[in-house]
């Protein structure tokens, strides 16, 4: 198993150690419920060195991240960020990611951990343009900050104005006495915050900083398992449950990342246009539950009169609303906001009611 | 870790108490924490009568479903409704407050094969 630079911390901290995407990390720490509502109301620090990191660098580099995303890179400027996707070349989703442009000619791309080496391994099969490439996976350490209080907590420890770094964008300087450490106004919670990126040989330093600065503010390490309630309470798709290799990032909801615009010539360009004009036959909604109990991943979903319409993708028990949320892929006709629908829990048809995302403000 | 001398357990890491001739059931304190946040509890087998081993309930953790088993024969005679909209309370108090289930003994030799305190210590450790 593959560890990150702040494994030896996690364990320290009480974490409760799983393997993820080959990595060894903290699925919890306190518990869940408690460092949920700890990132929502105060501030959390999570440990996604996992993540992967790409750059693309050279005279190539427009083209080739222009061709192997669905978003439209022409609308980023240094200091910029994009969510996108890459489209696999059979209307499915090879990942998701963030793109930043870091410089003229130059940008990352940030990658789910799960899926580094198939990405990578697309992307050289795709390069004919040629473009220069660098899996910098395993040097680059990246820690999220999420939480109302994390501006106060990290402006102790830099000179940059954080509250100017608005979202979507990131600045790289000196933090916590470290060099070029990009700090960029993203993040997978919906709670507001920054993801830090530096090499590997700093990161221990800067987590250890950020923590002893964020106590008063009391900060607490989060896991997996609430980066995962969090996310979900936002509605933001997880790889691998609400999006894969079968799903397109139309059916996804995704249609605001894949940019027909002029000269954005991307993998499967045509084919999801046709989709976007011609309409879908199932697109992944939101619900939630108005009776008891929890929808899970692989639960099926039925309309009033017992006909199959979908499948759970995602779901859990909200900490903050305290009751069943979930996602699916639901056939058109039922996906309207306030539809009831039946999810089916060990044998029982229970009520839900398809909802608007966020499920949480 | 918190075990008590005087219950009764299972393998499954439930907790047997013998009262005025009923039995009432609730997991341990090492089984709440290797579940972590309890979400929800369900119990829809009152005034059923189950085998021993069968399931009798559901118990959801955050990021897990787990069936609870009758550690033996008998009427489901309650369940702790507290537990319908509190169910942390079983990570808060899982030998008192946190109890699942009453159920009826059909058969007492059933609660004598039960794991003992020691038997149980050895289990977990």
């Amino acid at each position: 198993m593959k560890t990150t630079a702040f494994t030896h911390l996690h364990k320290q901290l009480g974490g409760k150690m799983v393997e993820f995407a080959g990595f060894e990390m903290p699925v919890q720490y306190s518990g869940i419920n408690d460092e949920h509502i700890n990132v929502r109301k105060n501030v959390g620090i999570f440990d996604v060195a996992h993540m992967g990191e790409i750059w693309v660098k050279g005279k190539k580099a427009f083209d080739f991240v222009q061709k192997v995303t669905s978003n439209d890179i022409a609308k980023l400027s240094p200091g910029k960020i994009q969510y996108s996707c890459f489209p696999n070349g059979k209307g499915g989703i090879i990942d998701d990611l963030l793109v930043y442009q870091y410089e003229e000619q130059k940008y990352l791309l940030v990658v789910n951990a799960s899926n580094i080496e198939k990405d990578w391994n697309w992307l050289l099969s795709q390069n004919t343009e040629k473009a220069e490439l660098e899996n910098a996976s395993d040097k680059i350490a990246q820690i999220a900050v999420q939480g109302p209080e994390t501006t106060k907590v990290l402006q102790n420890l830099t000179d940059i104005n954080l509250s100017e770094i608005k979202y979507y964008t990131f600045v790289t300087g000196k933090f916590a006495g470290v060099d070029n450490v990009i700090i960029s106004a993203t993040g997978y919670t919906g709670a507001g915050g920054f993801e830090i990126y530096a090499y590997n040989s700093d990161a221990e330093k800067i987590w250890t900083k950020i923590m002893k600065a964020g106590k008063k503010y009391g900060i607490k390490p989060a896991g997996l398992a609430a980066r995962d309630t969090l996310r979900l309470e936002m509605g933001f798709c997880l790889y691998g449950n609400d999006i894969d290799d079968t799903t397109s990032p139309i059916e996804a909801g995704l249609g605001w990342i894949t940019k027909f615009t002029e000269g954005n010539n991307f993998i499967d360009r045509d084919y999801l246009q046709k989709q976007k004009k011609e309409g879908v036959k199932k697109r992944l909604r939101a619900f939630e539950m108005i009776e008891g109990g929890i929808p899970r991943k692989g639960y099926d979903l039925y309309d009033s009169e017992e006909n199959l319409i979908g499948k759970v993708t995602s779901g859990t028990m909200s900490p903050m609303l305290k009751k069943g949320i979930g996602m699916g892929y639901i056939n058109k006709e039922q996906t309207k906001i306030g539809n009831e629908i039946f999810v089916k829990i060990r044998k029982k048809m229970k009520i839900a009611k398809i909802v608007k995302l966020p499920f949480y403000k | 870790m918190n075990i008590h001398k005087n219950l009764k357990y299972t393998n499954d890491h439930e907790w047997v108490s013998v009262e005025n001739g009923n039995a009432i059931i609730g997991i341990t304190d090492f089984a709440q924490k290797e579940l972590g946040d309890i979400v929800f509890v369900e119990v829809e087998t009152e005034e059923e009568t189950l085998e021993k081993g069968e399931a009798f309930g559901t118990i959801e953790a955050v990021k897990t479903v787990s069936d609870l088993f009758m550690p033996i024969s008998g009427e489901v005679l309650e369940f702790n409704s507290e537990l319908e909209d509190n169910p942390d309370i079983i990570n808060k108090d899982p030998y008192n407050k946190g109890w699942i289930i009453k159920v009826a003994i059909e058969n007492k030799n059933e609660i004598d094969e039960l794991l003992s305190y020691e038997e149980y210590s050895k289990l977990i450790n």
